[in-house]
């Protein structure tokens, strides 16, 4: 499997709800259709909100890894 | 889902103008486009700098004695002041605020008294007709 290019990586951590996925989405309006983000949160409301989120705008949720107090999420917006 | 959410901002205490810019956020968010219609005390909080002044944060008395130790929590946990919050829901996503002009006018104030997130006042009859086909909340 090809390795992912992450074009930008937002550090969202000690930020609260809406904080993380505010950034997620204000990061993936400035990019280019094909880029990959990844998100940074230890919110835990992000594990539920930006999933849905993604679900809704109809993006692709490529991983949601736990690294210990926090969770990173990469997305790419494909359309 | 409707895609519009219209919401009264009637009070001026952080604890409801919090959750007012958490659900607007949330709203933009899931591409709704939102509109405020500022009244009252929220509009008292919608003052030029009132947000940012430790002495216009006020709470509901009763829950006056939760004010330091919600102050200390919301520090810790990294909770933007609920101005902040609002203005990237506004610089996101769809979100017009209009002062109440009835409000403005009882409380002698003038646009240039106002945040700058406020873009224009409205009468109470506009704000209903452009609430026709959308939810609405009330804080």
């Amino acid at each position: 499997m090809p390795e992912l290019t992450v074009s930008q990586e937002i550090d969202a951590r000690g930020s609260a709800c809406p904080g993380p996925l505010m950034e997620l989405i204000r990061a993936i309006k400035s990019s280019d259709v094909g880029d990959v983000v990844a998100v940074l949160s230890s919110d835990p409301g992000s594990n539920k909100d930006i999933p849905e989120w993604i679900a809704k705008i109809g993006y692709e949720l490529l991983g949601n890894e736990e690294l210990g107090g926090y969770q990173r999420f990469t997305v790419r917006k494909s359309k | 889902m409707k895609d519009r959410l219209n919401v009264i901002v009637m009070n001026g205490t952080v604890d409801k103008l919090l959750a007012m810019a958490t659900i607007v956020s949330g709203a933009v968010a899931m591409d709704k486009k939102v509109t405020l219609f500022v009244t009252f005390w929220g509009l008292m909080a919608f003052r030029e700098g009132a947000w940012q002044d430790p002495a216009q944060q006020k709470l509901p008395a009763e829950y006056q004695e939760y004010a330091p130790m919600m102050q200390e929590a919301m520090q810790k946990m990294g909770v933007k002041p609920w101005m902040e919050t609002l203005r990237i829901a506004k610089e996101i996503g769809d979100v017009s605020v209009y002062a109440c002009s009835m409000t403005k006018d009882l409380f002698g104030l003038s646009m240039d008294d106002l945040d700058d997130v406020v873009d224009d006042e409205k009468g109470v009859a506009g704000f209903i007709s452009m609430s026709a086909d959308a939810e609405v909340l009330v804080f």
